[in-house]
């Protein structure tokens, strides 16, 4: 077999190879350059694939060689394709983005095992997102929430560890549900492949355990997607987390988690449970309406400015979930096209963050003060993000909230409501962006301050920290002007979703 | 008969699992988890999956006790007083929720060996019937764990992998090395001055670990393989390191051979498939391993065995060693 036919096999086994080098690697810098490299080929594969689904093919890879039902089959399709994109993309940029400040918050001797975790955690993902069996989802997801426990604990204050061991209980819980789920399919169905579970799911002449296995599954999995209200472990996960470990998971762990739950729901449920669409509609839009709601309230009145987007964050997936809860083309169309925009707004604003952390030691709001003078490149590739997260004009933000809005008056009477919502939320976070920036741009440092820069030679972050934060921004408006790519994907995603549903 | 057992053994795990929740002395606590998971193997064992009996016995009952054990020495042993009144409510609700949600499934669902469940009927046949000509092991469980879904199970070895390694960086933080010597023993004291676990112990200690090489090895024809037979290798070492000092065992293996075992078994599984894309197949299609496909089958099946067997065995030493050695 030429090497071609392996391509979507190799997200996995890229990562997964140099993970256990890289622990082993001395002096640390190796370690630091093997997990880079590895980022860097994962994110050209995903490429590859990317460019490959998008006349909206499914690319399949069976594992050992063995047929479907039997052995484990990888399905990339454009949704793992798009999500792929965004793991080894995010990951790639924030390890490079990150390298000075991780060498300075962790013990060197520390840094090759940190490196070898953080190649688990894109290998977890990335297994996640291209496969298309049930439990192996679930064992690719015990890979990536163990490496993301560790790499989070490793922010350099001690509340790191209560933050991360809230998220490892809940992760844990939201595991044990979908496991149980996806053993109450098995034994209906006795298969655990996602295309043969629905299509041996419509001989199923008794219901109720299929009705609890969707239960299970789609709680644990909104557990685990911090979808409101089981959100509580995500702000202060990703406020105590290294800055680049922010960057790296608030971009894309989440939204794994999403297409694990689209995935299910849809190809599985849809077409086989009376009713599910409206199920579906009935459970997913009130917390998506209220996530939006609540996210962007909360986040309102935050001080600490990565806890304060980790709230954002909250309300961005509603807007993701919002989406989907339409169950028609439109609305998934940008609830998947919302998945990458908002994955590059936040990874933006937050690799903006590590850029800022090379001379803050703490971020409260009144931290930045007047760090626009100090930094105007990296707080303006932050203003752009901020933009973008908004859905300014021109920015990639733009474009997935307008399809979301036009998605929302096709709803009918109910219409108006949602799109208010999307609307007053969309101002609700011009606010809490605009209580960063003001103050950021045009205020004096505040001498009170512990976290701010206590001299004026303090200047801009390293250049080619400096140059990927940009990178980020310009991406922002590149996909806000040249949306061709994404919707595309986004189309196909939506189009495959709706394929099993009646 | 098999069913009043069967209730028996459910009723006990529940009292078990309420008394855990409900007790307040974390020694006991541990060792309740461990009766825990004693009675879940043979529950595993009632229902005929003697594979994951075994590594229940060895991991849940075996290693991770020693492993809570050594996290305790570290902690006082009785839990802090907090207000639990309102959490209590809380817990009883969800769990009477969750519990009435699975009766109302259970009405529905096939009975406990019925042939003709979905589950007996669409692939477990096929694994049966196609294993004696495809890989020709008796063991229809180590074929599917290790070929069929072997990309599972490489997944597992990882997880494992991963444990240890997210051990190690959390608690090697603050001191150099990733494993330094001890200054002065701490858990292995209280076993060294007895004489009769000494003796007892030192017999059994080549016995636990030739069993373990057995299980390893003959994972093909009977219950086992390498998750079990690495657990119960390291059992065996721990159980010298308990008598004999830690500083004896890290003699025998130091903590760099240890991470080696753990990282170069998990390596050895993931090239044994990257040599099956290299000679043709798929990733971990071990039938191009040799001329004949069921001999490249065995082949393929022993090798990943044994990266599991050594990524295990080293995995669970590398913990425990970063316990014992953690100053108090």
């Amino acid at each position: 077999m030429s090497l071609e036919a392996h391509i979507p096999a190799l997200p996995v086994i890229v990562p997964l190879l140099a993970a256990p080098i890289a622990a082993y690697l001395r002096p640390r810098h190796l370690a630091w350059a093997a997990a880079t490299l590895a980022s860097i080929a994962s994110f050209a594969i995903a490429v590859l694939l990317a460019l490959a689904t998008r006349d909206g093919s499914i690319h399949r890879y069976a594992m050992g060689g063995w047929p479907a039902p039997f052995g484990i089959e990888l399905a990339i399709d454009s949704l793992g394709a798009l999500v792929l994109l965004i793991i080894t993309g995010a990951s790639t940029l924030a390890i490079i983005a990150g390298r000075e400040t991780i060498e300075r918050d962790i013990e060197p001797h520390r840094q090759p095992l940190f490196y070898a975790a953080w190649l688990m955690v894109v290998a977890g993902l990335a297994g996640i997102a291209i496969t298309g069996d049930a439990f192996n989802v679930f064992v690719f997801m015990e890979i990536s929430s163990l490496a993301t426990y560790v790499v989070i604990a490793a922010g350099s204050d001690r509340q790191a560890l209560t933050a991360v061991f809230k998220y490892l209980i809940m992760g844990t819980i939201g595991a044990t549900f979908y496991l149980i789920g996806v053993g109450f399919v098995y034994m209906m169905t006795g298969t655990l492949n996602f295309a043969d579970m629905q299509a041996r799911l419509a001989d199923i002449p008794y219901v109720a355990p299929v009705h609890l296995a969707a239960a299970f599954i789609i709680v644990g999995l909104a557990l685990k997607a911090a979808v409101f209200p089981l959100h509580a472990w995500l702000p202060n996960a990703y406020a105590h987390a290294p800055h680049a470990v922010t960057a790296f998971i608030a971009a894309c762990s989440t939204k794994v988690t999403i297409l694990v739950l689209l995935r299910f729901d849809f190809v599985v449920f849809m077409g086989n449970i009376a009713e599910h669409a409206t199920q579906f509609a009935l459970f997913v839009m009130p917390l998506a309406l209220l996530g939006i709601l609540f996210g962007s309230g909360v986040a309102i009145f935050e001080t600490n400015v990565k806890r304060l987007l980790g709230y954002s964050s909250i309300a961005q997936l509603g807007y993701i979930l919002l989406g989907a809860s339409f169950v028609d083309r439109a609305g998934l169309l940008a609830s998947v096209l919302h998945i990458f925009n908002h994955a590059l707004a936040k990874g933006a604003l937050f690799l903006a963050i590590v850029a800022l952390g090379h001379h803050l030691t703490r971020f409260e709001i009144r931290d930045l003060h007047g760090i626009g003078r100090r930094m105007p490149w990296t707080l303006g590739a932050f203003s752009i993000a901020a933009l973008s997260l908004v859905g300014v004009p021109g920015t990639a933000g733009f474009i997935s909230k307008w399809y979301l809005i036009v998605a929302a008056f096709g709803q009918g009477s109910l219409g108006l409501v949602l799109v208010g919502v999307i609307v007053a939320s969309s101002l609700m976070a011009v606010v809490y962006l605009w209580r960063i920036l003001e103050p950021a741009w045009f205020a004096a440092a505040d001498p009170v301050a512990a976290g701010a820069a206590d001299d004026k030679r303090v200047g801009e972050a390293p250049v080619g920290v400096l140059a990927v934060v940009l990178l980020a921004a310009a991406l922002n408006v590149w996909f806000g002007l040249v949306p061709a790519f994404p919707l595309e994907l986004a189309g196909h995603a939506a189009d495959e979703l709706l394929r099993h549903v009646p | 008969m098999i069913v009043v057992f069967s209730l028996f053994l459910l009723s006990l795990l529940v009292v078990t699992a309420i008394a855990i929740v409900r007790s307040e002395n974390l020694f006991s606590a541990v060792m309740l988890s461990g009766i825990f998971s004693l009675l879940m193997a043979l529950n595993f064992f009632i229902l005929d999956a003697a594979d994951v009996a075994l590594t229940e016995a060895a991991v849940g009952a075996g290693v991770s006790t020693v492993l809570l054990l050594g996290a305790l020495a570290l902690t006082p042993t009785e839990e802090r007083r907090r207000k639990r009144e309102r959490k209590v409510a809380a817990t009883l609700v969800t769990v009477t929720m969750i519990f009435l949600a699975i009766s109302y499934a259970s009405f529905d669902q096939p009975r406990i060996g019925d042939p003709d469940a979905p589950v007996h009927r669409h692939v477990a046949p096929w694994y049966l019937e196609q294993t004696p000509e495809l890989i020709d092991i008796p063991n229809v469980v180590t074929a599917v764990l290790g070929s069929f879904r072997g990309y599972d199970t490489l997944g597992e070895v990882y997880v494992v992998l991963t444990a240890g390694i997210g051990v190690l960086f959390l608690l090697s933080a603050g001191r150099p090395g990733l494993l330094p010597h001890r200054r002065e023993p701490r858990i292995e004291s209280s076993l060294k001055s007895h004489l009769i676990p000494h003796v007892v112990g030192r017999v059994l200690i080549p016995f636990i670990v030739l069993f373990g090489l057995y299980v390893q090895f003959h994972g093909e024809y009977g219950p086992g393989g390498g998750f079990q037979a690495g657990a119960i290798i390291a059992a065996g070492i721990i159980l010298f390191a308990l008598l004999e000092g830690e500083g004896a065992a890290l003699k025998v293996l130091p903590p760099r051979v240890l991470v080696g075992l753990a990282i170069g078994g998990a390596l050895l599984y993931l090239l044994v498939g990257v040599a099956c894309m290299l000679l043709g197949g798929n990733f971990l299609d071990y039938s191009v391993l040799a001329a004949d496909p069921v001999t490249g089958q065995q082949i393929g099946i022993i090798l990943i065995e044994l990266g599991v067997g050594l990524a295990v065995t080293g995995t669970l030493l590398s913990i425990f060693h970063a316990f014992a050695a953690r100053e108090q």
